[in-house]
């Protein structure tokens, strides 16, 4: 049953704001499959373009896999990104969030669950596929998916807080790659990084442990300063 | 009489002004001191030559690129937790200065690697730390820039450079971590081989004078700032220079 | 006279170089309605928000129930409905589905067969499992008017602040939004409402002119 406002102060089950946006956004998100479908693709192209580039003598490939999964699933999620909040400042929908009795942290990490699942979770999905084409074989694809799983969350969360800071800003979008890849530099780092010690025979935990410490940072902090930056972008 | 009286606009521009001569005048002689002692007074390095001088630039450039940014984010904290307007005008000020040695403290550093190393860019872990902290300096004033109301881009400003500045120490460990990885170039600029006391002492004292001349040219910009905003505000227009 | 539910205290904002209002002080009482009323830009909109917590006042507090409230706190969420010019529906929800949203955001506990029967009363019931898309601008209003319907009184937000709600309502709209705020001030209910137009309440009205500082 709904939360019921038993005075005019407290609200029994303030947890129930994760799990309204989340399931909000997932309903929208399934209502605009295109969408979805525009960023996995992007991904794959790109990703495809590098053999293009480079030749494709398969060592070198080898070499260069990870860093181009994560590059361009780096550039996948944040060209996402405006999803977060873009319509829902546009439509009002953002300040109706502000004022909801539930705490708006919650509300953000709702939505950043929404957003994960519906751009990080596929694209680690495919990763393995693409990691095929540059001749991984299967233990490092595992790493490479793991890594994703772990790292791609952390992405979603340190860009909403961009997201939110460039909300009706103009040249918002590039605005917003400023803000936010330098964030992302050390999830590039140990997420290449994971495959890499794969490749080189050594373990690739330490790396995945790094990007799960950060996972794990991230989800007590970033709410709170997504929230705090979807304030400010309302004033 | 209390300190916090200097927070309010009003009574810190003046203030600002009357300081601001006694810093730039010191940043000039410890310049002049400083690069008296480096240049003609600390001996030759018997591995590098002459060449090695150039520290006294790129050493305490790159200090005040770092500490700058860390000052930025002690007046973010005080500009979100106690709204004070001051705060946001001084990172605003800081900012492109900070940027500057940041900038200057990469471009000695390839002037440098380039007879030491035979290459302008290595991408080892100093450096390209450098590298990404001047990214977030270009991020924030991007920001700041960008935002037409003056309110919402102290607060946006404050709020990206706190968060830069929590990830700051996570980029430099992940960098170096990166770099280990890598086996990156082995010599870098600042360790090494032992300083003699003139060359640390000049070095020290370069660093004093970017410190004054830091704080000197970011005062003169807040009062800049000051007026543009306050430009309507009673007591500006009683003000000498504003009045003639 | 009622102990107030919603104070304005030496409120005062600036946007930009220009003072929008200051020192502005008013009180409304439960069953109360305040009008504001003044041209286009002299700040109706931006009070609203401020009193809704939005936007930041420089200068002065917002008091709820006798209490001062910071901006965006729980107690001030818990008693702000804002209505503002955009109306926070999303066109790839039906009218129903955008109604059962907002009402979960508001923590609002009314039941579907609730829900069901403020749609009829605001004459969307037919329409309930369109997308709002394909709804006119009036339609789209009138999902506004079901969420107030439901939240009258002082149970659920007892502060309305309504922006212009009149806006794209046809004559039958708007005598319709009258009864559910007159409806909402009787059962003990707060409202502030800006609007250019006549509004023709049967309950405690004040009215509020604003003026251009200058």
């Amino acid at each position: 049953m709904s939360a019921v406002l038993a005075s005019e102060q407290e609200l029994s089950t303030p947890e129930r704001g994760v799990w309204l946006t989340l399931t909000r956004d997932i309903k929208l998100a399934m209502r605009s499959k295109g969408e979805l479908a525009q960023a996995l693709a992007f991904f794959i192209i790109v990703v495809s373009l590098f053999p293009l580039a480079i030749g494709p003598e398969s060592a070198v490939l080898k070499r260069i896999a990870a860093g181009v999964v994560w590059v361009c699933a780096l550039l996948a999620v944040m060209l996402t990104l405006p999803r977060l909040f873009q319509s829902d400042y546009v439509d009002g929908t953002l300040e109706q969030l502000a004022l909801s009795p539930y705490p708006l942290p919650l509300l953000c990490a709702g939505k950043m669950l929404a957003h994960w699942l519906s751009t990080g979770l596929p694209l680690a999905m495919v990763a393995p596929v693409l990691g095929l084409q540059f001749g991984l074989d299967a233990s490092e694809l595992l790493v490479m998916v793991a890594g994703l799983l772990i790292g791609t969350p952390v992405l979603t969360m340190l860009g909403a807080i961009g997201a939110a800071l460039v909300l009706g800003v103009r040249g918002g979008s590039i605005l917003m790659a400023l803000l936010v890849l330098p964030l992302y530099i050390p999830v590039l780092i140990f997420g290449a990084g994971a495959v890499e010690a794969s490749l080189a025979g050594i373990d690739a935990t330490a790396n995945l442990s790094l990007l799960a410490a950060m996972l794990l940072f991230g989800l007590v902090t970033t709410p709170f300063a997504a929230a705090a930056a979807v304030k400010i972008s309302l004033d | 009489m209390s300190l916090f009286k200097y927070s309010a606009p009003s009574s810190f521009y003046p203030l600002a002004g009357r300081l601001v001569p006694w810093f730039g005048t010191l940043a000039f002689l410890l310049a002049v001191g400083g690069l008296y002692l480096g240049l003609f007074v600390a001996p030759e390095d018997y591995q590098q030559g002459e060449v090695y001088r150039i520290i006294f630039i790129h050493v305490p450039s790159a200090w005040m690129g770092m500490f700058i940014y860390l000052v930025m984010a002690m007046y973010a904290l005080l500009a979100l937790v106690y709204q004070t307007r001051l705060s946001a005008m001084m990172m605003e000020a800081l900012a492109p200065t900070g940027m500057m040695f940041t900038a200057l403290a990469l471009w000695t550093g390839a002037l440098w690697g380039k007879p030491t190393w035979g290459t302008y860019w290595v991408w080892d872990a100093r450096m390209t730390s450098t590298l990404i902290l001047l990214f977030l300096y270009v991020g924030y004033m991007a920001l700041v820039n960008a935002i037409d109301d003056k309110k919402r881009a102290d607060k946006a400003g404050a709020l990206l450079v706190l968060v830069g500045s929590i990830n700051v120490p996570i980029i430099y460990f992940s960098v170096k971590w990166w770099n280990t990885l890598h086996q990156g170039a082995s010599v870098s600029l600042t360790q090494g081989n032992k300083m003699a006391a003139t060359m640390l002492a000049g070095m020290l004292i370069m660093a004093l004078a970017c410190w004054m001349y830091s704080i000197a040219v970011a005062l003169c910009r807040v009062r800049a700032i000051i007026l543009e905003r306050e430009l309507h505000a009673a007591w500006v227009k009683d003000i000498r220079e504003v009045r003639t | 006279m009622s102990a107030a539910i919603l104070e304005g205290r030496d409120l005062g904002l600036a946007r930009g170089v220009k003072q929008l209002f200051s020192g502005l002080s008013f009180a409304v009482g439960s069953g109360h309605a305040l009008v504001l009323r003044g041209p286009n830009g002299v700040g109706k909109t931006s009070l609203l928000r401020v009193l809704a917590g939005l936007t930041e006042a420089d200068a002065g507090e917002v008091w709820v129930r006798a209490k001062p409230t910071q901006r965006l706190s729980a107690a001030s969420r818990s008693a702000m409905l804002y209505i503002g010019h955009a109306n926070a529906l999303k066109d790839d929800f039906t009218a129903a589905e955008n109604l059962t949203d907002q009402l979960a955001l508001d923590a609002n506990p009314a039941s579907a067969g609730q829900q069901l029967e403020a749609l009829k009363v605001v004459g969307l019931f037919e329409r309930r499992d369109v997308l709002t898309r394909r709804l006119s601008q009036g339609q789209k209003r009138r999902i506004g008017l079901a969420r107030l319907h439901l939240s009258r009184g002082a149970a659920h937000k007892r502060v309305w602040l309504l922006d212009e709600p009149t806006n794209a309502l046809d004559g039958d709209g708007s005598a319709l939004f009258l009864q559910i705020v007159d409806a909402h001030l009787a059962e003990g209910g707060v409202a502030v409402i800006a609007t250019h137009l006549p509004m023709a309440l049967s309950g405690k009205v004040d009215e509020m002119h604003m003026r251009e500082i200058v």
